[in-house]
């Protein structure tokens, strides 16, 4: 444990590069700075050169055992006293092997090596001997001074000396950094941010001395030494490589660290290979076949001494020992080294390669896959890595981020309850056309709404309706940009506010501008202006915020929204019967998974007002316990409100999750949600997509703080899941149907992020394990990055299952990069999670796709492919062994040397690989829609130790069989002329010829797909073998070189006798017939679901296609608050001290000039743009893509041009 | 395998993925073709009942009547076999056996009485089997050179390593060099017939025709030498266990002599296994309706020049007719007999149980 621990610790520290030197950069001094020699700015990924690569490439190669162990054999075999195989019947196999490993890795290196040129070769603009000049990027230098416009990448870590902005500031993009999309702001010091021009930068020549290169991407400390001054530098005036400048017409910058130095790419480091857990199983396998191998050379050693001693000094007379050969020991030492060599082929060279290769093939399916295409995006599935598909086949947890994975994080307004009336369509049938809101000429035309009667009800001037949406137009905290006149453009602080405010919008209550006192409103195309008195800001625990405003008629009035169960509290009785109402229909948009608010508004007495509003002043310039007293205040204020209704936000999932989530169940998938976000709201995400359901028989919810509470909760949780689980389990035994083990208890853990880091603790981590187990759901919510790679590492830990992690932000990085597969949602927030990932691809419901279809596949494949790999090389290797009863145990091979050389890379390589690759057992919509057939993976049924076994005794059968069908034959056989042909030549190629067969015939067996490239392969690979026989035993080949072809006309004298023939039939039936039979009997009796499957895939390919109905995921619904709310405390201040208030806004009508000067207000307006998703995007861009452009729409520099 | 996470290109394909329009998006949608969606039109067996059970009900039918007529053909082909070893104190060999010494100019010869009850009618063929002879120790099959046999002169002269320690006989090479070489076949088999009036009658052997035609043309071939064979091998020495040089095996043949001599040919081609046997010689049928062989006492005279009793070997002589398929051979059709029974038998207990436990209905029990 201890251990362990250790290992957690040391995680984050791995970052921290301990170098205690420092670096001086000079601008403008090349002759100082090249003391230094510090990096240049090209980068190189690639490994190689022409001159390199073979060295290079051969040394890495051999550090491979495989390799390694070949070269070894080779050398071996360059013993003539040892050598019992010529030297080309290894060395054949291994150039074979290294080439087409070289030749992978040069392309791969070349495409390196191009990107590298590529981004070495752009152009930036350096500033040489006092003029601006184009230089490459590579020739960028440490201390040059160099200017970037916008949207550029920055070439270098550098210095911002100057921007075309005020104040030197200047915008930057970090998505390939850390995966945020928000810009961000970088500011010069106010000394260097006048020098924009190009005399003064010439002259410029401040000195920095800074920390060396390191990997810390926020994190810089420096010192500019200018005109005697000393001036500290910080992150926030670093533009690191990598970012984009945005939204800056210029800036100019001073290179501090250049290519490798800089932080980005000290920040790749190499990734860790992940390998499967086929691949460890292979390596242990290989391992017991050397031993095996050792054991078998041994017993044929002893043999050999044995039989020397009493045999073979007799036959001295014939064949003298060598005249090294001291004794029969001696003799039988050198003979197990022989052995070594013939019998090396029981572990095949080519297994690694044709691994490489089938792994490599699959994952081109999948990038290949149409159904994994998502054409809104342009973006197919992609899988980065190429050495884990059959690992995708074995998934037993999936960890999955919410925001951006399992959601759009695009907040719709749904439905909403106005004074006892329930509006809005029910999201499933959407049918009914959408609203047409064409007498708004201020409205948002991407808004929907499917329910026409509230329109009406707006023109009817209902006053609940009118007061609800004035409420929401009022009750906010949003910011409003109208570029011109109609366009409008929000930005909220949260989705949902957006979501709320652009509603109201459409109905005819316009948010239109405000100031730090007042909001103006267009309402029904009548502008009234509201003085704001005050925003009673939201904060976690009040669940609500209110705004007192005055209106023009003089009213005082608080309108307040908020967490139902909280409003509901603190209603004027007479709003009782309405609450009554509303509370249904809040459990009605609960059950279908919608956030909800509840509205309640006040009217205020000016006196009462007055007198609250003097103690808010005060209690605001109070300093002890100010946080407390305002919310005394708040609390006393909200009290007696009259209920308006309820609002019904729709968080969108992504396509299709409930359905994804529902099928990856069934197939015994445990999905856990580790989000960044708030219980409430992460809890009606588990609602929406189905993992929780209110017919579960208990959701705990684990938020304690102190190790002690987390405990207790934990414990009762177990025990309460244990005791119910028992009883229900043991029902479940009696019928042992597969559906009742779905209905046995469930339930669902919610666990906080406190609580979590509690949890954590070695002491309670077992518990977690055991009780999150035991439910059929488990979210995580309120969890750092961190946390998230540990949850996952302390499964991968303990369950020895193979687990997958998904999500798309750059706080999944570390989760992804933890669990087994890590995939990346491409095309949401920047590229960090997919540059990461293993697998990525634009949508969560792929997810169904790449592990039920490609992943069951891949490993079936695989499994198949191996299993019958080292059925083969058994049954061709073994026969050296039974041979060597009978030759004295001289390591005589069998076969022709060429035969061996060849069997493996030619004669049998192209079947086994086609059915690698192409074969299926069950087709892909039958894959999907049996999750079931998942499972065997999972339990890691189709290859494992017994497997390997059960192919290892069925491959020494076939070999003891291949030998001794022809042994008892052959003796006495003879040719139709009379002339004996017992001879080992005709030997050898009557069991070859059998051999090739019967592994043909076992593979036809084995296939379950038969492809045209498998009919292909399987005859071509007969006839090659006939057709290299004959050319190798050719009377042109001998005629050559007589000594390495002394085979010359065995195969047509062995070939035209029909004998030889029944042999070889013999041996083909007896050698497949007892597989044939077990599997026949498998099949019959104990059908697996993939054979029922199959069968009836059949039987319907005969009916023809059928309509695959999928059942609809319906849920039932309790009474439950289904309030969540995706805000932050602390705006509400802001706006009323007016500190974000942009000229533009204040005169939203003035000139263009003034406007377009907009973008250089604050960076609260950029953290405002990213946490704004829906109405962000100008109505102009509507037509184009707005989702994939998100935040930076407002800003981009066209847009603004065009006023 | 050891890939940096940074990727340049990946870079910029980010940013044109976030700017640009779909045109470029609409190239990476993948083809819709059969073979990179996995749709491949594909045949796809199943073992049911319905192909398997009638496989080896097939099997069975076909098995049986070959191994029937194997059989039968080969308990029809007469063969006669005697161990002329001489190991018993009784046997007419046994002094030659017992006194036999490698440098003796006097062969030894010994006669062995023997009766054939029934005759042999068509060819019948002449071998001589050994056993425990390991033919096939590594050693030993790789102890020769086929250049040299060949007929190339370079390697005439200079041997191959393999054939160490039969290589050089003092500074001259050996030729026909190597282990299989030196340990030639040299009995000398004559078969004699004793007819009802006890007169003996020499029964014509047939020494051409008696190893593979291409071993015979294309594998061996004697050194160029103007057709004088003496001088061809001039530079050569004899392998050391031979009683003759190469060219004198059989002088009154020149297509029988030196390195395409049958009978070494024969002998080069090494046996699989340590008991094998060999064809000698073939005795031609006689024209008209007199057996090849007819029934009655023989003489074997034997020429008793090579050793096996050291190494506890045996000397067969065998004389045996041949069938369609070959000599006499009870394996095959026993084993294709039992093959045969077993395939059918399976077949009915699979049928029998299919039948038994066959309650299965396809569909109904899939879980969807």
């Amino acid at each position: 444990d201890f251990k362990r621990k250790e290992n957690i610790d040391k995680w984050p520290k791995s970052h921290i590069d301990v170098k205690f030197k420092e670096r001086r950069v000079k601008a403008n001094a090349w002759d100082y700075n090249d003391r230094f020699s510090y990096a240049d700015n090209r980068i190189k990924t690639s490994k190689y050169n022409i001159f390199t690569f073979l060295p290079i490439n051969l040394f890495e190669q051999f550090q491979r055992v495989a390799n390694a162990y070949f070269s070894v054999l080779l050398i071996l075999q360059l013993i003539p006293e040892i050598s019992s195989l010529s030297w080309f019947t290894t060395i054949v196999p291994l150039v074979f092997v290294l080439v087409i490993t070289a030749v992978k890795d040069a392309t791969d290196d070349y495409f390196r090596y191009k990107s590298d040129q590529q981004v070495n070769n752009r152009q930036s603009q350096v500033l040489i001997r006092g003029s601006l000049q184009n230089e490459k990027w590579m020739n960028v230098r440490v201390g040059d001074i160099i200017k970037l416009e916008n949207n550029q990448f920055v070439a270098a870590d550098i210095l911002l000396l100057c921007s075309s902005e005020p104040y030197g500031l200047c915008y930057v993009e970090t998505a390939e950094l850390d995966g945020e999309t928000n810009l961000k702001v970088r500011q010069a010091l106010t000394v260097t941010s006048d020098l924009g021009d190009i005399s003064k930068l010439m002259d410029f020549d401040g000195e920095v001395i800074c920390e060396p290169p390191n990997n810390k991407l926020d994190r810089f400390t420096g010192t500019l030494y200018w005109k005697g001054n000393k001036y500290p530098l910080d992150n926030e005036k670093m533009l690191l490589r990598g970012c984009v400048l945005r939204n800056t017409e210029w800036c100019f910058g001073m290179v501090i660290f250049a290519g490798s130095q800089t932080k980005l790419m000290q920040n790749c480091g190499r990734t860790k290979l992940k390998r499967t857990s086929i691949d460890k199983l292979m390596n242990t396998l290989v391992l017991w076949i050397f031993a095996f191998l050792i054991c078998m050379g041994v017993v044929l050693a002893i043999g050999h001494t044995i039989w020397e001693t009493y045999v073979g000094t007799n036959f001295r007379v014939f064949l003298p020992w060598d005249t090294f050969q001291i004794s029969a020991v001696f003799s039988g030492f050198l003979t197990f080294w022989s052995y070594i060599i013939i019998l090396n082929t029981v572990v095949p060279i080519s297994l690694y390669v044709s691994v490489e290769v089938l792994r490599l093939g699959h994952s081109y399916f999948i990038n290949w896959d149409r159904k994994m295409y998502h054409s809104p995006m342009g973006t197919a599935a992609e899988a980065r890595t190429t050495t884990l598909n059959e690992e995708l086949g074995q998934v037993e947890f999936i960890f999955s981020d919410k925001t951006g994975t399992l959601t759009q994080n695009i907040m719709v307004f749904s439905k909403c309850s106005i004074n006892g009336q329930m509006y809005g369509m029910d999201r499933l049938k959407k049918k009914t056309a959408c609203v047409d809101f064409s007498f708004n000429p201020l409205c948002d035309r991407r808004f929907k709404f499917f329910d026409s009667s509230l329109v009406e009800a707006i023109k009817m001037e209902d006053p609940a309706v009118q007061e609800f949406f004035r409420l929401l137009a009022l009750c906010h905290t949003v910011m409003p940009e109208e570029k011109s006149e109609g366009n409008l453009v929000y930005q909220a602080q949260s989705p949902d506010e957006g979501a709320l405010v652009t509603a109201a919008r459409n109905f005819g209550f316009v948010f239109r501008a405000r100031t730090p006192e007042t909001v103006t409103l267009c309402e029904m195309g009548r502008t009234v202006t509201y003085q704001l008195l005050a925003i009673l800001d939201f904060n976690n625990v009040r669940k609500r915020m209110s705004v007192i405003v005055r209106s023009p008629e003089g009213q005082i009035k608080l309108y307040s929204k908020g967490a139902d169960t909280i409003i509901f509290e603190r209603l004027d009785p007479s709003s009782e019967n309405l609450m009554y109402t509303t509370s249904e229909h809040l459990s009605e948009f609960a059950g279908e998974g919608l956030r909800t608010l509840a509205l309640a508004y006040k009217d205020l007495d000016e006196d009462y007002f007055k007198v609250w509003m003097k103690r808010l002043l005060f209690a605001s310039t109070v300093i002890e316990n100010r946080e407390d007293q305002l919310a005394v205040l708040y609390d006393e204020i909200e009290l007696g409100m009259k209920l308006l209704g309820a609002t019904a936000i729709e968080d969108k999932l992504q396509e299709g999750v409930p359905e994804t989530i529902a099928c990856l169940n069934l197939a015994d998938i445990k999905i856990w949600v580790l989000t960044g976000d708030k219980l409430e709201t992460a809890m009606n995400i588990g609602y929406s997509c189905n993992m929780l359901r209110d017919d579960m028989n208990e959701v705990f919810v684990i938020s304690g703080h102190s190790l002690q509470d987390v405990a207790k909760e934990h414990i009762l949780g177990l025990s309460r899941v244990s005791s119910a689980g028992h009883v229900e389990k043991t029902d479940a035994f009696a019928d042992d149907s597969v559906f009742e083990e779905a209905i046995i208890a469930e339930y669902a853990l919610v666990i906080n992020g406190h609580s979590l880091a509690h949890v954590l603790e070695p002491q309670l981590e077992h518990i977690l394990l055991d009780l999150a187990c035991l439910c059929k759901t488990v979210i995580c919510c309120r969890v750092t990055p961190m946390q998230k790679a540990q949850v996952v590492e302390l499964v991968k830990r303990h369950k020895r299952a193979v687990t997958l992690a998904i999500g798309d932000g750059a706080n999944d990085v570390s989760m992804i990069k933890t669990a087994h597969i890590g995939v990346g949602i491409s095309g949401q927030e920047g590229m960090q999670a997919v540059l990461a990932s293993d697998y990525s691809f634009a949508q969560f419901r792929y997810l169904q796709r790449l592990l039920l279809v490609h992943g069951r596949w891949s490993y079936f494949r695989m499994c198949n492919f191996l299993g019958y790999f080292f059925y083969k090389n058994f049954a061709f290797t073994l026969v050296h062994f039974w041979y060597g009863f009978f030759c004295g145990f001289s390591a005589q091979t069998v076969y022709d040397q060429w035969f061996i050389t060849l069997f493996n890379i030619v004669y049998t390589s192209l079947p086994v690989l086609a059915m690698g690759l192409f074969d299926q057992d069950v087709n892909d919509q039958n894959s999907l829609r049996y999750p079931s057939l998942y499972k065997p993976g999972q339990q890691n049924l189709l290859f494992n130790k017994r497997q390997f076994f059960l192919c290892t005794l069925q491959g020494m059968a076939t070999s003891f069989l291949l030998f001794f069908i022809p042994y008892g034959a052959f003796p006495l056989m003879v040719k139709e002329d009379g002339s004996p042909f017992s001879d080992q030549q005709a030997f050898a190629v009557t069991i070859a010829t059998s051999l090739v067969i019967v592994v043909s015939v076992q593979i036809g067996l084995d296939t379950h797909y038969w492809t045209a490239v498998n009919h292909l392969f399987i005859w071509g690979s007969l006839m090659v073998y006939f057709a290299i026989l004959f050319a190798m035993q050719s009377d042109g080949l001998f005629g050559i070189f007589p000594s390495s072809f002394p085979f010359i006309g065995t195969a047509r004298n062995c070939l035209s006798e029909k004998s030889v023939w029944l042999v070889v039939l013999l041996t083909t039936v007896v050698c497949v017939m007892p597989g044939l039979v077990v599997r026949f009997l498998r099949v019959d009796l104990f059908p697996t679901l993939t054979d029922k499957v199959r069968r009836l895939q059949q039987s319907r390919k005969k009916q023809g296609p059928q309509e695959q109905n999928l059942r609809r995921v319906r849920r039932t619904s309790s009474r439950r608050s289904a309030y969540a709310f995706s805000h932050q405390q602390g705006f509400g201040e802001l706006i009323t001290s007016g500190k974000n208030i942009r000229r533009s806004t204040v005169s939203s009508l003035c000139s263009p000039e003034r406007i377009a000067q907009s973008h250089s207000s604050s960076w609260i307006e950029n953290m405002l743009k990213r946490k704004n998703e829906v109405s962000c995007a100008s109505p102009e861009s509507e037509g184009g893509a707005p989702k994939s452009v998100k935040g930076t729409v407002c800003m981009d520099p066209t847009d603004q041009a065009q006023f | 395998m050891m890939a940096s996470s940074y990727n340049a290109k990946e870079e910029d394909g980010h940013h044109s993925g976030a700017s640009s329009g779909t045109g470029v998006s609409k190239n990476k949608k993948p083809d819709n073709t059969a073979f990179k969606q996995q749709r491949l039109p594909a045949w796809q067996p199943i073992l049911t009942a319905g192909s398997v059970l009638p496989a080896f009900f097939v099997i069975g039918l076909i098995f049986i009547p070959i191994g029937i007529g194997l059989y039968v053909t080969s308990n029809n082909i007469k063969e006669f076999e005697i161990d002329y070893t001489g190991v018993s104190s009784d046997s007419p060999c046994y002094n030659c056996a017992k006194n036999f010494t490698w440098n003796t100019t006097e062969p030894c010869v010994c006669t062995v009485n023997f009766t054939l009850h029934q005759p042999f009618e068509s060819n019948v063929f002449m071998y001589y089997g050994l056993s425990n002879f390991y033919q096939n120790h590594r050693r030993y099959v790789k102890s020769r050179d086929d250049r040299q046999l060949n007929g190339d002169l370079s390697a005439l002269t200079d041997p191959s390593k393999e054939c160490e320690p039969y290589r050089k006989s003092g500074d001259v090479s050996i030729a026909p060099c190597g282990a299989i070489a030196n340990s030639l076949f040299n009995d000398t088999l004559v078969l004699y017939y004793v007819d009802s009036n006890n007169s003996i009658s020499e029964i014509p052997l047939v020494k051409k025709g008696i190893a593979w035609w291409t071993d015979k043309h294309v594998k061996f071939r004697n050194p160029a030498g103007n057709g004088n064979l003496t001088l061809a091998f001039k530079d050569t020495a004899k392998p050391v266990n031979w009683a003759k040089p190469v060219y004198e095996l059989d002088p009154l043949d020149p297509e029988n002599n030196g390195f395409i001599n049958e009978d070494f040919i024969v002998w080069m081609r090494t046996a699989a296994l340590p008991t094998f046997r060999k064809l000698y010689r073939i005795i031609q049928k006689k024209s008209g309706a007199t057996p090849t062989l007819p029934n009655g006492n023989y003489m074997l005279n034997i020429t008793y020049n090579y050793p096996v009793l050291s190494f506890d070997g045996r000397k067969r002589l065998i004389l045996s007719t041949i069938s369609w398929m070959g000599g006499k051979n009870p394996f095959l059709g026993i084993a294709y007999i039992t093959v045969g029974s077993i395939c059918f038998c399976l077949g009915v207990v699979l049928l029998i149980i299919h039948h038994k436990y066959d309650n299965r209905n396809t569909s109904a029990d899939i879980p969807s």
